[in-house]
């Protein structure tokens, strides 16, 4: 019990601390807020065929899960090791595991709230709410867990500010490219083939399966999701350092 | 079986050896310093008790297990302040105390009340980084004892605290002590060692070069007597060295010392002395050397 006791606490204070803070919440659920309303409304994206709300709807909810485990767990996390607060945490009774349960508690809470107002938002918008709940939860247990797992291997490697940095910089750089806000069958070519291959992409075709009209996601993309939500981990694992970079 | 036993501990990085073959205990209900001037390696000693470093040879066993293989047993047992730790910038001390306090399993009874204890009760709500600097060290030791520690390891746990914070810190230590809890502390004041260890260890460039109570560091120094006292500036030195039987001198402005067997009877000759003068006596010291002293002849004679 005293182990339960200790995640929820910990996962609820990195949910209070991060509402007061208030920047990171603004990147998790502002933006993909944002990308759904307004290109919902202006059509000027080469969305292909069907309402664009339609097509939006599973690449803002893969925004929403990538932005929330990436960017969100990665700065904090960064912060928390650059200033010693991991440290602190170290000779405190909660172990490595708890604190990543506590992590992975805090996430899927937020993203609960993120998912259920944009939902909402796209119904209002029109969306057609075509629903597969197992394709809904394994898209974002797998891209919680793979891009989790890249924030935790950058904040585990990189100094406090350097992580902020690169972490933005990813999130901007999958954004673009990683065919969050172009499909990737939109993307040139070559470009097109990466970021069939990059977890933002696969994570976008698995939402589609869960939240779209049509099959989106072959077996390759569940694939490649699931492989990202085990490299990802295992590498930050093998090269997270607790201690402040000196 | 001591509450901290460190057996030969070796700690180096890379080339420099920070911490050469120590070798001391710490019992429970007695509050030891590790004392000496920065880079003594007092700081890499409590970091082995603390788990985070390994020995480089030699040993260290807290409550009789070892800090690394056995963390999660020994981690729950021990509380920790670490030198100039910060924590989430944005959590109220309220928040921080309830937060440790579910980390452990044996928490205090009220958390809260440790804000009181630490006079931290205004400034409950006040996010992290608002704190002052004491303010925020006297947090750190709230978290230190929220878990009901056997052992607590404090680094430098005055520094930067005024004085109101010092005899806040001060009376606590004092508290956990009567309770039975084992305090290892580490300062480089001398001032702080001598008003809370009940004894202090001596480091100087990784090796212990003393360890004992104040009044057996003072009996083993073989330096000079003396008997120190203040009184007015303009005091006739030259004067009172011939009542006395040897040289006195002013050591700064109102304070002497004077050279000479320190015995009550040198004392009753100096109080003498100033009575006749009509002259006003401060402070008098004898018998016992100050810690200053001690310390300053250990550190000028260690290799």
């Amino acid at each position: 019990m005293s182990a339960v006791r200790a995640v929820v606490a910990q996962a609820r204070t990195e949910v209070v601390l991060a509402v007061r803070q208030g920047e990171q919440l603004l990147v998790a659920l502002g933006i993909p807020l944002l990308v759904l309303v307004f290109f919902s409304v202006v059509d000027v994206l080469p969305l292909g065929s069907g309402r664009p709300v339609d097509v939006l709807t599973p690449s803002v909810a893969a925004l929403a899960v990538l932005s929330a485990s990436m960017v969100g767990v990665g700065i904090s996390t960064g912060f928390e090791r650059h200033y010693g607060v991991l440290k602190r945490l170290g000779v405190s009774p909660l172990t490595r595991p708890r604190l990543l349960g506590a992590k992975a508690l805090a996430t899927v809470a937020t993203e609960a709230v993120q998912l259920a107002v944009l939902l909402v938002v796209a119904l209002v918008l029109g969306w057609d709410a075509s629903f597969s709940f197992v394709p809904f939860v394994g898209a974002i247990v797998l891209g919680t867990v793979a891009f989790g797992g890249l924030g935790m291997l950058l904040a585990g490697v990189l100094s406090g500010p350097a992580n902020l940095a690169v972490n933005n910089a990813v999130y901007l750089l999958l954004l673009l490219f990683g065919g969050v806000a172009v499909p990737a069958a939109e993307l040139p070519g070559p470009v097109g083939a990466v970021a069939d291959l990059l977890p933002s992409g696969a994570l976008i075709a698995a939402m589609g399966d869960a939240l779209g009209s049509a099959d989106t996601a072959g077996a390759g993309t569940w694939l490649v999701l699931a492989a990202w939500a085990v490299v990802t981990p295992v590498a930050a694992a093998a090269t997270f350092s607790w201690a402040p970079r000196d | 079986m001591s509450a901290v036993e460190i057996e030969s501990l070796v700690v180096r990085y890379g080339s420099v050896t920070a911490v050469d073959g120590v070798s001391l205990r710490a019992e429970a209900g007695e509050v030891l310093a590790l004392l000496g001037p920065n880079g003594a390696g007092k700081t890499s000693t409590v970091e082995t008790l603390e788990g985070f470093r390994c020995p480089d040879a030699g040993s260290v066993r807290v409550l009789g297990l070892d800090p690394v293989g056995d963390r999660r047993a020994l981690l729950p047992r021990i509380g920790v302040m670490l030198q100039s730790c910060r924590l989430y910038s944005v959590i109220r001390p309220v928040e921080a105390v309830r937060l440790f306090a579910a980390h452990h399993p044996h928490p205090v009874d009220d958390p809260d009340a440790l804000l009181d204890r630490v006079g931290l009760r205004d400034r409950s709500r006040t996010v992290w980084r608002r704190l002052s600097g004491g303010e925020q060290q006297r947090l750190a030791l709230a978290l230190a004892l929220v878990g009901r520690p056997e052992v607590v390891v404090l680094d430098e746990p005055t520094a930067g605290l005024d004085v109101h914070g010092r005899d806040l810190v001060r009376s606590i230590i004092r508290e956990l002590r009567d309770d039975g809890v084992c305090v290892l502390l580490t300062t480089h004041e001398l001032d702080e060692a001598e008003r809370l260890a009940d004894r202090v260890a001596v480091l100087h460039r990784g090796r212990l070069v003393a360890l004992g109570s104040l009044d057996e560091l003072a009996a083993a120094d073989r330096g000079p007597q003396s008997v120190r006292f203040s009184g007015p500036s303009d005091l006739d030195v030259a004067a009172l060295s011939t009542v006395l039987g040897g040289p006195v001198r002013a050591e700064g402005p109102g304070s002497f010392v004077a050279e000479v067997v320190s015995s009550a009877s040198t004392v009753a000759s100096l109080a003498g002395w100033f009575a006749e003068q009509g002259l006003p006596l401060g402070e008098v010291r004898a018998g016992r050397q100050r810690l200053e002293d001690v310390y300053r002849r250990l550190v000028e004679e260690a290799p």
